[in-house]
């Protein structure tokens, strides 16, 4: 295994998000010319948030070996709960004095976690009995009927909370104190700072007796109950934690695109969280952002670089690499990135 | 099909000490009666419902005979997945690529024939059941084949690849708009419809139900009759018993593959006169025979078969009486709770 804890190799990572942060700060679209366009501080916020979702999902699937192919609908829990509360804040009857306050986003954002973490719990307690292809069915399930509800407007059109099809537009920037967390390169700060956090709570989680008895839990759950571990808590346990992260992670998101379309949470979103993680590599807290930044590169490289100067045909070939390259580095490289001996070395190097 | 109880794949054979398998057999027979109590009660939920649109007696009927369509086809879907997951012990997602390769290549081959005409519309349809046939094969060959070894998890994610990438190829071949299948009996877009005590049949319906049955049917006899289907059956009662008495084990597994190209191809063919087919058709599709193959149990034929119609049937029913847009909410509602009611499948507990 890796690190005891979060030792060095995180504090390089975050060292490493800042300087990126720090120049785009300072003469921004640096990091886009040096690129060649092909990373932006759109992209670099966008890993960020898919890394906190990934960070539970990796806690999930590789640690405690429980698949889950309907994440994204907690991703859109959050992204629809921050939404509607700051947006339908006085359809809703809450007083402009309080949602009009700058910590009413980030309460917001709070107690969406809280709400979809024990939501994840509850639901876990039931589906995590099952096990293997049916567990990965039953979030199948439910990721597809969160987002239905959320598409069907909860059922009560009258109220017209989520917007239905178009979502919701007009998501306000955050702000702490009087100052708003924008432009983009400022928001990467509170994003990446949201992804650090997350990483360090999963190394901690990983490093602890709950990271052990999870390797446990993904061996063998016969031989974990033996030795004394909650099986059915623990997992529920996971559950409820990878669901606030995402939910966390989609408030962040709907504040930074300022716009929410269910659409964005459905059954293939939740596939494409399942795909970085498999490239990042599920077994490792590390392969979340590897995962989430190497398949946004790709997209993005396919996008510019290689489709880009076909016309008519970039936009319709991204679906074919990417289920493709799913196919192949499942086939060859089922532990995903992390497993490659490079990163492994650079990440014990470092340590 | 040899008795399921019997033939239990080694992965499901574990029941956890907290999972709802590891009640004794006794201990399952009442959540068929809890599954009679739920049916009863969202029967009433549908009376009670359609009695606020004022429905009666005909409008119950035409509901449960559209159902009964829509659910033959899931029913073949089902078996299909029935099919690869009793050989192979894998969850095929890709089956519903195969959904929408049918009815998308037979329109291709019936436009290449001329586009009029009985005859070109039964050879492309035939042309494109056996191309879907080749391509399951390759997918099987080229992808699940070579990653045998790897964990369940794994190559459940390789078969999302694969639906993705088929998908995307047939977005990139087909485009995004639907296109128009000639009715089987009218050879135009318009059917021939009969009207019985105020329920309306197309013909297409019968084309539907009569197709269904016979490829079940046919599928029944391959595996009772013939030494192929026998070996396939052996493959799935225990591998490696099957291995020692000299079947070749992945040859079957490739077959099993083909059968299932073929039986998603062909329920998406019939089906598609009645559907406008596009090139994300087979993600539904495939997804509620998934749900039907689960209903029965994933381990038996005659339990995908009544899992398809039940599932077309209750979700015509539910897709009567509410929005529309709550239509696809059922099948995983229904998933959910028939997987936390007996995740070994509800018609199988009556063999025990």
């Amino acid at each position: 295994m890796m690190a005891r804890a979060w030792g060095r190799t995180w504090f390089l990572a975050a060292a490493a998000v800042a300087a990126v942060g720090g120049v785009e700060l300072a003469w921004p679209g640096t990091v886009a010319r040096l690129t060649r366009g092909l990373v932006s501080a759109d992209l670099l916020i966008r890993a960020g948030l898919f890394t906190v979702v990934l960070v539970g999902l990796n806690l999930l699937m590789g640690y405690a070996g429980q698949a889950s192919l309907g994440q994204a609908a907690f991703y859109g829990l959050g992204a629809f709960a921050s939404a509607i509360f700051t947006v339908r804040a006085q359809a809703l009857g809450i007083p402009p004095s309080v949602a009009g306050a700058w910590w009413w986003p980030w309460l917001v954002m709070l107690l969406a976690a809280v709400a979809v973490g024990a939501f994840a719990l509850g639901v876990g307690w039931v589906i995590l009995r099952l096990r293997g292809h049916y567990l990965a069915m039953a979030t199948l399930g439910l990721g597809i009927i969160v987002y239905i509800v959320l598409r069907e407007n909860l059922g009560l059109p009258h109220l017209n909370l989520t917007g239905g099809f178009d979502g919701i537009v007009g998501v306000p920037r955050l702000r702490v104190g009087g100052a708003e967390l924008w432009p983009v390169q400022v928001y990467y700060f509170v994003v990446w700072a949201a992804a650090l956090g997350a990483m360090a709570l999963g190394l901690n989680v990983v490093h602890s007796p709950a990271g052990r008895a999870l390797r446990a839990l993904h061996g063998s759950e016969l031989a974990a109950e033996s030795v004394g571990v909650d099986v059915g808590r623990l997992k529920a346990q996971i559950f409820a934690l990878s669901a606030a992260l995402a939910s966390v992670a989609g408030s962040l998101y709907a504040h930074f695109q300022a716009a929410v379309v269910p659409d964005t949470f459905g059954f293939v979103p939740s596939l494409e969280l399942v795909v970085m993680s498999a490239v990042g590599g599920m077994s490792s807290i590390w392969g979340a952002p590897l995962g989430a930044l190497a398949v946004l590169l790709l997209e993005q490289l396919l996008r510019t670089h290689v489709l880009g100067f076909v016309p008519a045909v970039s936009g319709e070939l991204e679906p074919v690499v990417f289920g493709l390259m799913l196919v192949v580095i499942m086939m060859f490289w089922p532990a995903g990135l992390v497993s490659s001996r490079r990163v492994q070395g650079a990440v014990w190097a470092s340590r | 099909m040899a008795e399921p109880a019997t033939t239990e794949l080694p992965a499901r054979t574990v029941p956890g000490p907290r999972g709802p398998a590891a009640g004794a057999p006794a201990a399952r027979r009442p959540s068929s009666r809890v599954l009679l109590g739920v049916g009863c009660a969202l029967l009433l939920v549908f009376w009670a419902l359609g009695r606020r649109l004022g429905y009666g007696l005909p409008e119950y009927l035409q509901l449960l005979v559209d159902g009964t369509v829509t659910g033959s086809v899931y029913a073949l879907v089902a078996v299909g997945f029935v099919v690869v997951y009793r050989v192979t012990g894998v969850i095929n997602f890709a089956q519903g690529a195969f959904v929408m390769l049918g009815p998308m290549l037979a329109i291709t081959f019936f436009r290449a024939l001329g586009g009029s005409g009985g005859l070109a519309l039964a050879a492309a349809a035939l042309a494109a059941v056996l191309a879907t046939a080749l391509v399951a094969t390759a997918v099987h060959r080229l992808t699940l084949h070579p990653a045998r070894a790897a964990s369940p998890l794994t190559r459940i994610i390789i078969t999302v690849g694969v639906y993705i990438t088929l998908q995307g190829v047939a977005l990139r071949v087909w485009g995004p708009r639907p296109y128009v299948m000639p009715a089987f009996s009218t050879l135009q877009m318009a059917d021939r419809f009969v009207e019985v005590g105020g329920v309306t049949l197309q013909a297409q319906s019968l084309w539907v139900w009569g197709v269904g049955l016979l490829t079940v049917v046919g599928l029944v006899l391959f595996f009772e009759h013939t030494v192929v289907g026998k070996a396939m059956r052996a493959c799935a009662v225990n591998r490696t018993a099957a291995r020692l008495m000299g079947i070749r084990v992945d040859r079957m597994a490739t077959l099993a593959f083909a059968l299932a190209g073929v039986l998603g191809a062909v329920g998406g063919v019939v089906l598609a006169p009645s559907t406008r087919p596009t090139y994300d058709m087979g993600l539904d599709l495939g997804l509620k025979g998934f749900v039907a193959a689960i209903a029965g149990g994933l381990v038996s034929l005659p339990g995908a078969v009544a899992g398809g119609l039940v599932l077309g049937v209750l979700e015509s029913l539910w897709a009567g009486v509410t929005v529309a847009g709550f239509k696809d909410l059922f099948a995983f509602v229904m998933l959910i709770l028939l997987l936390l009611a007996r995740p070994q499948g509800w018609l199988e507990g009556g063999h025990e």
